[in-house]
């Protein structure tokens, strides 16, 4: 894929995040590109290699901190969110980054990724979402749709799959946006803009396997289908999309509907404007949900990006305050001001 | 009418506050025990609380206790008691086993009616008699009526009047000691200066009780304690969870590291997180996170930027932990990872304690996966224990495991505030201690086989760790099986030579003796006060405590070796045992297992140590 054209806003260049290391996932895997839209949105954000902090779980994406030549750390399966908890707290000044999959980070590692998000830490979660287990060899995932037939669902999966956007907003999350892998303009775009929130960003990139479930993205990926069911969202546009640019978003009611502009009476004024920095989700919500199969398109680029008070910055802020009322106090100090006796 | 008061000079007394768990047993005996230290007695104390937070009024499973050991070299609660405090009969009947013979009972008579009597299971009106209670003391006292007329002229509602009851017992229990209620009222002023009635009431209840016991009853003898001759210096009193606290706040001033905490809330290892979570003047960051799995996750993190990181947990919590400890071995971290041992298996007995976890801190995870275990002997020893694990997870760049348990977390002693220049240095082992030319995350100390720590953020250090098996001299993913096999050694040896850095086992007693007692962490006090018994009566017996577990100290061999019997002693059923003969070719060993979730008992041990030396 060519991304060579991508104009470099700093200094900094992609090749200086890429470590040395031979990148190991299967030819055709969206990985690559998620890897590569990471080496241009940190160059883009010019930040310090050394600076940065990429933490991950396990499991194909979870690989991806080797291929950094920043901080990385492959932790185990399912906490890299709890990690990256750690390494923001500790070190707020670094960039931190979450690279994990559907089931690392919805199945077993879904009560770090909620509290991630409800505590509103300020890490930025790259979650790599291609619908099945690559690692383990093609077993369902909890964002796998119904009746998938996978080698741990051979007659078709009995269960209803997460929607990340929901667990997100349902965490009172601040930050949500979507990409595509194949699509690395606004992939970086989203990226870039995931890292300049302050407080938890969930990126979900709909992945391709092209081993263990190949194509599944493909009613929103493929060129000839993209157009008309999907559509990017951008703070303070309009809700347009379609081949002819002349689809539309409006409200009926509470719920939403696709109109097309000019027929049935609906004109441009009628198409709602996008406010990702709406305090209420409700809106972003229903954006969040939207999907061709029913009737809609997928919504891509950030779909919330709300104020919120960080975590990290929380802790380092009382703390701050309490060492200032006795600067340079030790623990020898804190006892004698206790209940202390003197033996003489 | 005043009566003379018969006073015994006794070296050390046990005094058990027990009731309902909503009796404020707790509250008594916490301001008794502040009391006598401040008076200048050497204290230690037990709650021993049940795990329901309220269970049925007046019901056997219900009671609450705080039992106080009060006099001069004082190492544990004490076994036996000298005077109980019983609210009420079920309070009577579940430590009635324990009495001393001429013991003081004190007890609520007004909780003595029938219908308590059958809430607590007795079958008869006689309940001294029913429990073969001859030749015991007792001091019946309508508490609650008293309590009640006391504060006739107090604006309170009759529940909060009827909750004052603990501080007319601790008043009788003031006056039974000869201490003067100065510091006690003192202490309530503090404990409710937001609630100024409250205070009030509490002072004048206890004060009242106090002038009851001297005004009535000449039947009990009363004790004066003898004021401990103890070494000089500012003493205060800390309880085996906060000098756990406050040993790792230690070891990160000595270390110029931030000190981080990772951790969920646990019986009975809570109060470490609650203590350092006030800790922010400090510099401190504890953080409460959303199980026990992300308090260690976020510690490992926080330790891969740089922190001394720490989680505190108890056994359940330290299963849950498992993986993360691996990752913590084969990443190669500093960690300090506290257990505050309770019963188990499982859920087990949260209140109670016990030693049951050695085998799970050796041995708890997938792999070969060695690590450092070192254990608390006593209430303040967790302060230098919390310090030592530290130091070793600084300078060795490896989890540590600290061992503590219920009974010496929640136990507190008088302690001597440490003067923080006579502990050791502790040296990070961080690429700055790097002398060669171009670092790597893959790099050792050729002796000690420790590789140089880089904190994330670090210019020129950037590197990526993780849970995969890594080259040995490039520091990649490999699954070379020599590389491995290379690998599993070096971590091996990497925690092997930590020996080398440790003190070496100290034995108390005659080097030829005939018996050698061996224990390790919260048993200290015991096999202590055991070992000087039997020598008292004639014996010769020598005491070794383990608080280096993994690896031994050096000299464990030679020591183990010279004695033709050995004991080893722990509330498990043979952890300790069983590392040393596993350790030590030749050792033969007996073992002394109690697994009840109490303290042991130093008569007990004595018989049984007696019993061994006839063998």
């Amino acid at each position: 894929m060519d991304i060579s054209n991508i104009k470099m806003a700093g200094e900094r260049q992609a090749r200086d995040y890429k470590s040395d290391q031979n990148v190991r996932w299967c030819p055709g895997c969206g990985d690559h590109a998620a890897l590569n839209v990471l080496h241009k949105a940190m160059a883009e954000l010019d930040l310090k290699p050394h600076k940065v902090a990429v933490i991950s779980g396990i499991g194909c994406s979870s690989r991806l901190p080797y291929y950094m030549n920043t901080y990385g750390f492959h932790t185990i399966h399912g906490r890299g969110a709890a990690v990256a908890t750690g390494v923001k707290v500790a070190k707020p000044e670094l960039s931190v980054w979450l690279a994990t999959g559907d089931g690392d980070c919805l199945a077993i590692g879904g009560n770090h990724f909620i509290h991630a998000v409800r505590r509103n830490i300020d890490i930025n979660i790259l979650l790599l979402n291609n619908k099945i287990y690559g690692l383990t060899k093609g077993q369902y995932s909890p964002t796998t749709d119904r009746g998938t037939i996978t080698k741990s669902s051979p007659y078709g999966t009995v269960e209803d799959p997460f929607r990340p956007v929901e667990l997100a907003m349902g965490a009172r999350g601040t930050f949500f946006a979507r990409c595509i892998d194949v699509d690395l303009k606004n992939a970086t775009d989203t990226f870039v803009k995931a890292a300049k929130h302050k407080g938890a960003s969930v990126v979900e990139i709909l992945q391709n396997c092209v081993i263990f479930n190949d194509n599944v993205h493909n009613i929103v990926v493929d060129k000839s289908l993209r157009d008309d069911n999907t559509i990017l969202l951008k703070h303070g546009e309009k809700m347009i999309f379609g081949k002819d640019k002349n689809k539309g978003i409006v409200l009926d009611g509470w719920n939403l509907k696709v109109v097309t502009i000019g027929a049935d009476g609906y004109t441009l004024d009628h198409v709602l404007t996008h406010d990702a920095h709406a305090t209420d989700n409700t809106l972003h919500l229903k954006l969040g949900l939207m999907a061709p199969e029913n009737g809609f398109p997928l919504a891509l680029g950030v779909i919330r990006d709300a104020e919120g008070l960080a975590y990290d910055a929380e802790v380092e802020r009382t703390t701050n305050e309490m060492k200032a009322k006795n600067p340079n106090m030790t623990l020898n100090d804190l006892l004698m001001k206790g209940n202390v006796w003197e033996v003489k | 009418m005043l009566q003379k008061v018969n006073v015994q000079n006794v070296k050390d007394i046990v005094i058990l506050f027990s009731g309902d768990s909503g009796d404020g047993m707790q509250l008594s005996g916490t301001i008794f025990s502040n009391i006598s230290a401040i008076l200048g007695d050497e204290i230690a104390t037990f709650p021993d609380y049940p795990a329901e937070i309220r269970a049925p009024q007046g019901s056997l499973s219900g009671v609450s206790g705080f039992q106080v050991h009060i006099g001069s070299d004082i190492y544990t609660p004490g076994d036996k008691v000298d005077v109980l405090v019983a609210m009420n009969p079920a309070a009577l009947k579940v430590n009635a086993h324990r009495l001393k013979k001429n013991s003081v009972i004190l007890a609520d008579s007004d909780s003595f009616e029938q219908k308590d009597l059958e809430k607590a299971l007795y079958k008869t009106n006689d309940p001294l008699a029913e429990l073969g209670l001859t030749d015991v003391q007792p001091l019946f006292v309508p508490i609650t009526s008293m309590t009640k007329k006391s504060l006739e002229n107090f604006e309170m509602s009759a529940k909060d009047k009827d909750r004052c009851k603990n501080m007319f017992a601790l008043g009788l229990v003031c006056w039974l000691f000869n201490k003067t209620l100065d510091a006690a009222n003192e202490i309530l002023s503090d404990k409710f200066s937001k609630k100024p009635l409250l205070a009030q009431a509490n002072i004048k209840v206890m004060a009242d009780g106090f002038n009851y016991g001297q005004n009535t009853d000449a039947t009990v003898s009363t004790y004066r304690i003898e004021t401990a001759n103890t070494e000089k210096g500012f003493y205060t009193d800390v309880n085996g969870n906060t000098a756990t606290a406050y040993g790792l706040i230690a070891a990160a001033e000595k270390a110029g590291k931030e000190l981080f905490l990772g951790s969920y809330p646990i019986t009975p290892a809570t109060d470490i997180l609650q203590e350092l979570v006030k800790r922010k003047d400090l510099g401190v960051k504890a953080i409460q996170m959303e199980d026990e799995i992300a308090g260690i996750c976020t510690a490992i993190g926080a330790s891969f930027a740089g922190s001394l990181a720490a989680t505190s947990t108890s056994g359940p919590g330290l299963a849950l932990k498992s993986e993360a400890i691996g990752l913590a071995v084969m990443a190669e971290l500093p960690l300090v990872i506290i257990d505050v041992q309770r019963g188990g298996p499982s859920t087990g007995l949260p209140t109670k304690s016990e030693q049951t976890d050695l085998r799970q801190a050796l041995y708890g995870r997938n792999g070969e996966s060695p690590l450092v275990v070192i254990a608390a002997s006593s209430a303040t020893n967790c302060f230098d224990a919390a310090y030592w694990a530290s130091k070793i997870a600084l300078e060795h760049i490896t989890p540590v495991i600290l061992l503590t348990d219920g009974f010496i977390a929640n136990g507190s002693s008088a302690w001597k505030i440490p003067n923080m220049d006579e502990y050791p240095a502790i040296v990070p082992h961080n690429v700055s201690q790097y002398e060669g030319e171009s670092w790597t995350m893959a790099q050792r100390d050729k002796t000690t086989n420790v590789r140089y720590w880089a904190e994330a953020g670090t210019e020129g250090y950037t590197h990526r760790i993780g849970g995969l098996e890594r080259d040995f001299v490039t520091g990649s993913i490999s699954t070379d099986p020599v590389n491995h096999q290379k690998m599993v050694n070096v971590r091996q040896e990497k925690i092997d030579y930590i020996s080398n850095c440790i003190p070496d086992l100290e034995v108390m007693g005659d080097e030829n003796a005939d018996l050698l007692i061996v224990g390790w962490g919260g048993t200290y006090g015991h096999l202590r006060e055991a070992t000087e018994k039997m020598n008292v009566n004639g014996n010769n017996v020598a005491f070794a405590h383990f608080q280096f577990i993994n690896p031994l100290p050096k000299n464990t061999k030679e020591v183990l070796l010279k004695y033709k019997k050995v004991v080893v002693a722990e509330q498990n059923n043979g952890h300790l045992a069983g590392h040393l003969l596993d350790k030590i070719d030749g050792l033969k060993l007996t073992k002394y297992n109690k697994v009840e979730g109490q303290p042991f008992c130093v008569e007990d041990l004595v018989e049984y140590f007696t019993e061994q030396l006839k063998n």
